[in-house]
């Protein structure tokens, strides 16, 4: 009974709890990633880079100013969020109406800025952030026992996911971004300022990047290059789900951790990999992606 | 103000200039490195290659290592590994970065513009995990050691000027059939596609085929720059399949010039010998080529090339890539 497949079951459920953790991480990123397409049709390369700048900037407000955890969850995401809008105010825009490729090229190269800045400074190796104190016990569940952190980084993410949908699909600021999305010239008529509200989507985006960074720093080693391994996959995922829906991207993230879970269980040698080979099939069987609508290409 | 410009004449003379220059470099080696122009010659191969698809195929793939990568790992396997000769090696790495183009390409061109580029760029991204893994490639060290042989059994390849000669011949050739293909009937219906797909589908072209085909050829030339860069540096490594080398063939066509067939040379050497000189201050090199991609997509987006040419020409020019 204890079980399954020839693994224990005990084995089975830590991974597919750890999955999880996994891809609340994804679901986080993929979610601003797409937030940030649905308005300005960029593709946010940097999003991963953010992501690291926010696992920077807690390390950094910790060690240099000793800031604690609890602040870093709030300050953090908004500092690196207006130097996201600012990054949008004075570069990306210039870009608009250009083909999407260059923004995707611009963000490559702040990418490139971002990630070779902090090795410059910091080093390639892993700088180790502190589990904040309040949530260093473990819950026991039985079949293991699960650090209360991770617990945290679930619940966290999951109700940060679940605010943006609420914010975009259930109030009139959503309403007015959807318009911006779906008729910009027509909703700058009805006198909405809609440059400004691509910066703050921009901005809002990156602070939900950096939100992940944080959350990251403490399991992460908080290094330069933790971001783009990770943005790769991410970009993997929403291919996968297709851009159309945030619900489904998010679906799509959570599941693809879990899946990711299992085949370390199962066949360890592929759990790097079994994403791609997911997206392969995907773009075999429906190229527009399991949540994607027509015509979105 | 009048702007500096180059008649077709000039470029012309200029090009028998630099080709003169390059037959002579294994005579001067106090004045410039063979080697190192070895490995300028290899990037410069793979740059132009790339750029036949994004320039002239408005497709972009930013998973372009994972062919110049695999060519090299296979060239090492089949000439260390195997013991066959150098030129079966660079054959054999062509046509597995071929196969794989084939693979990628086909699962690619089932979406377009950046959905195109993030495709790519996650399967080069698998194509680097296989490699990590896979038993012949050493991992993190690499594949090491890679023996030069003797070139059909007859010419030796540990030297230097012979080797040279082989690279430069090769590299040439390579560029050569990327300017007949861009000039050719098939290059027309390519640049037909990237400027009106609907269009050409309804002429009766085979889009898909058509893209494919592209997808391919850039695939091998850029595997054939792979193989060479393994024999010449006898080592196949982590880093010719890493997405920084992706980002960097990107940033080579844009500096260089999309719209040129030989302006991704330009920016080959350009970006190669910046990254070379810069390694002596240690991190700086991401840095500075980040700069230089941001520079380069705000206000340089013709590239040199591209502002070296006539405006005459600029009717003819093909614009950029739209898609998305």
């Amino acid at each position: 009974m204890t079980e399954f497949f020839g693994m224990p079951i005990t084995v089975i459920a830590g991974q597919t709890l750890l999955g999880l953790v996994n891809g609340c991480f994804y679901a986080v990123l993929s979610l601003g990633l797409a937030v940030i397409f649905g308005l300005l049709r960029i593709v946010n390369f940097a999003h991963g880079a953010f992501f690291m700048t926010g696992a920077f900037g807690a390390w950094m407000l910790h060690r240099y100013l000793g800031v604690g955890y609890w602040v870093c969850v709030i300050l953090v995401p908004i500092l690196v969020g207006a130097l996201g809008a600012g990054f949008e105010r004075t570069l990306l825009r210039k870009l608009r109406g250009l083909d999407p490729i260059y923004g995707l090229l611009l963000t490559f190269g702040l990418v490139l800025v971002l990630e070779g800045g902090f090795r410059l400074l910091f080093g390639s190796s892993g700088q180790p952030y502190p589990v904040p104190e309040s949530l260093r016990g473990t819950v026991p569940l039985g079949f293991m026992v699960l650090p209360l952190y991770r617990v945290w980084v679930i619940v966290a993410a999951l109700t940060c996911c679940l605010l943006s949908w609420w914010l975009i699909e259930r109030t009139p600021l959503g309403a007015t971004l959807r318009a911006a999305t779906e008729k910009p010239t027509q909703t700058q008529a009805f006198g909405i300022n809609v440059p400004m509200l691509l910066t703050l989507t921009y901005g809002v985006g990156i602070g939900l990047a950096a939100f992940a960074g944080v959350l990251a720093a403490p399991i992460l080693h908080v290094n330069p290059a933790m971001g783009s391994n990770l943005v790769i996959v991410v970009f993997a995922i929403v291919v996968i789900g297709g851009m159309g829906s945030m619900v489904g991207s998010i679906v799509t993230a959570l599941a693809i951790g879990v899946v990711e879970g299992w085949t370390r269980v199962f066949y360890s040698e592929a759990s790097s990999t079994v994403i791609f080979v997911l997206m392969a099939l995907v773009l075999l069987l429906r190229p527009r992606g399991l949540f994607g609508r027509e015509g979105s290409a | 103000m009048k702007r500096f410009t180059l008649s077709p004449a000039a470029v012309r003379m200029l090009l028998w200039i630099v080709v003169a220059a390059l037959v002579l470099v294994p005579w001067l080696p106090q004045l410039v490195y063979p080697v190192f122009v070895m490995r300028l010659l290899c990037l410069a191969l793979f740059a132009c290659a790339y750029n036949l698809l994004l320039g002239f195929g408005g497709i972009m793939s930013f998973g372009h290592a994972a062919f110049f990568g695999t060519a090299a790992y296979l060239s090492g396997l089949a000439v260390k590994n195997a013991g066959l000769t150098p030129e079966i090696g660079i054959l054999l790495g062509t046509l597995g970065a071929a196969l794989l183009g084939a693979l990628i390409g086909a699962l690619a061109i089932r979406r377009q513009g950046i959905y195109l580029a993030m495709v790519t760029l996650a399967l080069a991204q698998m194509v680097y995990f296989l490699f990590l893994q896979l038993p012949f490639t050493g991992a993190e060290d690499g594949m090491q050691q890679i023996p030069r042989g003797h070139l059909f059994g007859l010419i030796d390849l540990r030297n230097d000027t012979a080797l040279y000669y082989l690279v430069l011949t090769l590299t040439v050739g390579g560029l050569a059939l990327i300017h007949r293909v861009v000039n050719s009937p098939f290059g027309h219906v390519i640049i037909a596609i990237r400027e009106h797909e609907p269009r050409a589908r309804s002429l009766g072209y085979p889009v898909d085929r058509y893209k494919l085909m592209l997808f391919v050829l850039s695939a091998a030339l850029s595997g054939l720059a792979g193989s060479m860069k393994a024999l010449v540096f006898q080592l196949a490594a982590l880093t010719d399949v890493h997405w920084h080398l992706s980002g960097d063939v990107v940033l080579m066509a844009l500096l260089g010039g999309m719209q040129s067939v030989l302006g991704p040379a330009i920016g080959a050497v350009i970006v190669v010998g910046l990254q070379h000189y810069l390694d002596a201050f240690g991190g700086w090199v991401t840095l500075v080529t980040g700069v230089i991609f941001m520079v380069c997509v705000m206000s340089f987006r013709s590239g040199i090339a591209g502002a070296l040419k006539r405006p005459v020409d600029d009717t003819q020019a093909p614009t950029t890539p739209r898609h998305g």
